[in-house]
C-alpha cells in the first residue's frame, strides 16, 4: 500500500512537470495547428540558463531562494525571446506551405539548439544548486520532499494563471477566437500574428518554470535533456487531446501517474520478465491503446475549449 | 514504352549508367571512407524510398520509420552470427527479414487506421521508441538481443564463395569490401526505384493519393481505405527491413543506438526536403542530408583555421548546428521541397494565385 502511495505522489510530481511542458505544445497546436517540435529544446535552454543566473548570484552571496526567483525570471524571459524568434524566423514564413515542412524546420531549430547549448555550456552533466532546503516529509508510509511540494505549487499556481489569461482576458478571448477559425477572428479585428506569437511567448515561460522545475528535481542537467521531455510531454498533450488546455493538464499528470505506477508494478505484473527499465514502454503504449478508443485523445472532442 | 529509348535518353542512360559504375572508385581515391559514406547515401535513399511510399504516396505521417529497419537488421544479426550459432545463408534471410518486417508494419498499421495526421505521427513514434526500448532490454532473463551492447561479429553477404566483405581482384580490378556493397545497394536501390515508379501509377498508388488528398472522398468512390491503408504500411515496412538486414551485413555489428527517434526523423527530413511523393527528390534529399554532416566533419577545422586562425568552436557541434541550419533554410526558401514534383508544384501555385 505504501508503495503505491509512494509512487502516486512520484507520479503526480512528475505529471505536473509534464503537464507545464505539455502546456506548450498545446497552445501553439490548438491555435495554429502545428507541432513545435522544438518546444522541449526551450525547456533545455530555460534549465541551463536558470543554472547559469543561480549559479552566479549563490556564488556572489545571494541567498539560494532568491537567486531561485532570478534564476526563473531569467529563464523565462531567455526562453520568451526564443519562443518568439522561433515563430518568426522557422515557422511564420511557412504558414502556406505545406503540412511536413514547419515539422522539418521545428527538427533543424531543435538540432541548431541543441549544438548551441553545447558549445555554450559545454557536454558535461550540469549540477542544479539546490533552491531550498530539501526536508523530508512522511505521510502514511509514503515519503515526500519539500522540493515536491514546491513543484507541485508552482505547477498549480502557473497553471491556474494560464487558465485565467485564456479565459478571462482580453489576449486570451482572442486566443480562443484564432483557434476557432482564423479568418472570422481576423475580420473581428484580432490580430493573428499578434495572437500566435503571444501563443509561443506564454507556452515558452511555462517551459521555462517547468524547466526550472525539472533541474531543481533531478539537481542535473545536460544539453540532451530536452529531447526526451519534450517527447513525453507532447504524448502527454495527444493523450489528453491536443489543442485542449485541460487536456494537456489531465495528460501531463495522467501520464506521469501512469509511469510513476508502471515502473512500481511492471515487474509484479509480468512475473519478474520485465524490469522497471521498460517504464517508457508503459507511456506509449497506453497512448496507443487510448487512441485506438479515442483516436482524438481523452478530451480531444470538445473543441469549444481550445486554447 | 520506345518514346523513353529515343537515341537522346538512351545516351543519357549510359552517361548515367557510367557514372554510376565509376563512382565508387572515384570516391576510392579519397580513402574507403568516402566509399562507406557513398553507400551509406544509397542505403538512406533506399530507407527514403520506402518511406516515400507511406508518408510521400498515401500521406501517413510516419514517425517510427527505423523501427522496420531495426526488425530488418535484428533479423539478419540473429540468424548471422555467433550469437544464437546461426549462420543462414543470405537468400534466406533478407526474405525473412522483409517478411517480418512487413508484419510489423500490419502491425502498427492496424491500430491506427482511425488516426489522422498528427495522432498518427506520435503513434507511429511511440511504436518505435517502443521496438527500441525492447531491443535494448531483450537480454534478461533470456538473452535475445544482448541488450545494449548489441551484437557482433555479424556475418556479411556472402553469395555462394564470394564474399562482400573482403578485398578481391577480379579481371584484374581490386575491389574493396565497401565498393563491393556499392554494387549491391546500387542494384537494391533500382529495384526500389522500379518499384517506386511502377506503383506511383497503378491501381494502388491512384489508390494512395486519393487518400493522402481527402480521405472520406476516397471511401465514397469505393477505395478499401482500411487495406490500402494497411498496403501502404506493410510494403514501406518491407524496404525498411531490406535496408536494415543490408545495413546489419554491411557493418557486421548493430545495437539498440542506431534505431533511435533521431533517425527516424532524419529519414523523414529527406522525404521532406528532397520532394515528398517525388521519387528524383527523395534520392536527391536523401544523398545530399547523408552527405552534408560528412563533409562537413572534413569542412568545418579547415574553414574555422582560415577564417579566425584556430579552431574557435567544437567541430562536432559546429558541424550539427550548419546541418540543422541547412534544414531551416532550405524549407524556409523551398517550401516544397529542393526537387519537388511538377504536380506538386502545379497545385502549390495555384493556391498562391
Amino acid at each position: 500500500m505504501d508503495i503505491l502511495l509512494q509512487q502516486i505522489i512520484n507520479g503526480l510530481v512528475q505529471g505536473s512537470i509534464y503537464a507545464m511542458v505539455a502546456l506548450g505544445y498545446t497552445m501553439v497546436y490548438g491555435i495554429m495547428g502545428l507541432i513545435n517540435f522544438a518546444h522541449g529544446e526551450v525547456v533545455m535552454i530555460g534549465t541551463l540558463v536558470a543554472i547559469s543566473i543561480v549559479t552566479l548570484l549563490v556564488q556572489s552571496g545571494m541567498p539560494p531562494a532568491l537567486a531561485g526567483a532570478f534564476g526563473v525570471a531569467g529563464a523565462a524571459l531567455v526562453c520568451m525571446a526564443l519562443g518568439w524568434s522561433l515563430e518568426r524566423v522557422a515557422y511564420r514564413p511557412l504558414r502556406q506551405a505545406q503540412r511536413l515542412a514547419p515539422l522539418i524546420t521545428a527538427i533543424g531549430c531543435s538540432i541548431v539548439l541543441q549544438n548551441l547549448a553545447m558549445m555554450i555550456w559545454g557536454r558535461n552533466y550540469m549540477t542544479f544548486p539546490p533552491l531550498i532546503e530539501k526536508t523530508q516529509f512522511e505521510f502514511a508510509g509514503a515519503s515526500f520532499t519539500s522540493v515536491q511540494v514546491m513543484i507541485v505549487t508552482v505547477a498549480a499556481l502557473s497553471m491556474s494563471g494560464l487558465l485565467f489569461l485564456v479565459y478571462r482576458t482580453k489576449l486570451g478571448m482572442a486566443m480562443r477566437a484564432t483557434a476557432q477559425n482564423p479568418a472570422v477572428a481576423g475580420l473581428m479585428g484580432v490580430n493573428a500574428n499578434r495572437v500566435i506569437s503571444s501563443a509561443f511567448v506564454v507556452g515558452s515561460a511555462l517551459g521555462a518554470v517547468a524547466g526550472v522545475m525539472v533541474g531543481t528535481y533531478y539537481e542535473i542537467a545536460h544539453y540532451q535533456m530536452g529531447f526526451m521531455l519534450g517527447l513525453k510531454a507532447f504524448t502527454a498533450a495527444v493523450l489528453g487531446g491536443i489543442g485542449n488546455l485541460a487536456g494537456a493538464m489531465a495528460g501531463g499528470v495522467l501520464l506521469g501517474l501512469i509511469e510513476a505506477l508502471g515502473a512500481g508494478y511492471i515487474g509484479d505484473l509480468t512475473g519478474g520478465f520485465l524490469g522497471s527499465h521498460y517504464q517508457d514502454i508503459f507511456a506509449f503504449a497506453v497512448l496507443i491503446i487510448v487512441l485506438m478508443f479515442r483516436p482524438s485523445g481523452l478530451f480531444g472532442e470538445k473543441t469549444g475549449d481550445r486554447a | 514504352m520506345n518514346k523513353w529509348l529515343t537515341p537522346r535518353s538512351s545516351l543519357g542512360l549510359v552517361l548515367v549508367a557510367a557514372a554510376l559504375i565509376a563512382l565508387p572508385f572515384i570516391a576510392g581515391m579519397g580513402g574507403q571512407a568516402w566509399v562507406r559514406i557513398l553507400n551509406f547515401a544509397i542505403l538512406y535513399a533506399f530507407l527514403a524510398l520506402g518511406l516515400n511510399i507511406v508518408v510521400g504516396f498515401a500521406g501517413l505521417l510516419d514517425l517510427g520509420y527505423i523501427a522496420f529497419y531495426a526488425v530488418g537488421a535484428y533479423t539478419w544479426a540473429l540468424l548471422a552470427s555467433p550469437h544464437f550459432g546461426l549462420h543462414l545463408p543470405f537468400w534466406a534471410i533478407l526474405p525473412i527479414g522483409a517478411v517480418l518486417a512487413c508484419a510489423a508494419g500490419a502491425l502498427l498499421g492496424a491500430p491506427t487506421l482511425k488516426l489522422r495526421g498528427d495522432y498518427l505521427a506520435i503513434v507511429t513514434l511511440g511504436f518505435g521508441e517502443i521496438v527500441r526500448i525492447f531491443m535494448n532490454n531483450l537480454n534478461a532473463p533470456v538473452n535475445i538481443t544482448n541488450g545494449a551492447q548489441g551484437i557482433t561479429l555479424i556475418d556479411p553477404v556472402i553469395i555462394g564463395q564470394f564474399k562482400f566483405s573482403a578485398t578481391s581482384t577480379i579481371f584484374g580490378i581490386t575491389v574493396s569490401g565497401p565498393q563491393k556493397y556499392y554494387y549491391l545497394l546500387v542494384l537494391l536501390a533500382l529495384g526500389v526505384i522500379l518499384v517506386n515508379y511502377r506503383l506511383q501509377h497503378s491501381r494502388i498508388g491512384r489508390a494512395w493519393q486519393a487518400i493522402r488528398e481527402d480521405e472520406i472522398a476516397a471511401k465514397a468512390i469505393g477505395i478499401n481505405t482500411r487495406n490500402v491503408k494497411l498496403l501502404a504500411f506493410a510494403m514501406g515496412a518491407s524496404f525498411g527491413g531490406i535496408a536494415g538486414g543490408i545495413f546489419a551485413a554491411m557493418q557486421g555489428f548493430v545495437s539498440p543506438e542506431s534505431f533511435s527517434l533521431i533517425e527516424s526523423i532524419m529519414i523523414l527530413a529527406m522525404v521532406v526536403l528532397g520532394g515528398m511523393g517525388h521519387i528524383p527528390g527523395v534520392i536527391l534529399g536523401a544523398v545530399l542530408l547523408t552527405i552534408l554532416p560528412e563533409a562537413l566533419r572534413y569542412a568545418v577545422v579547415p574553414v574555422q583555421k582560415a577564417l579566425f586562425g584556430e579552431v574557435l568552436a567544437d567541430p562536432e557541434s559546429l558541424r550539427m548546428l550548419v546541418f540543422g541550419l541547412a534544414l531551416v533554410l532550405v524549407m524556409r526558401f523551398r517550401p516544397a521541397g529542393l526537387w519537388p514534383s511538377p504536380e506538386r508544384r502545379r497545385e502549390l501555385a495555384e493556391k498562391v494565385r
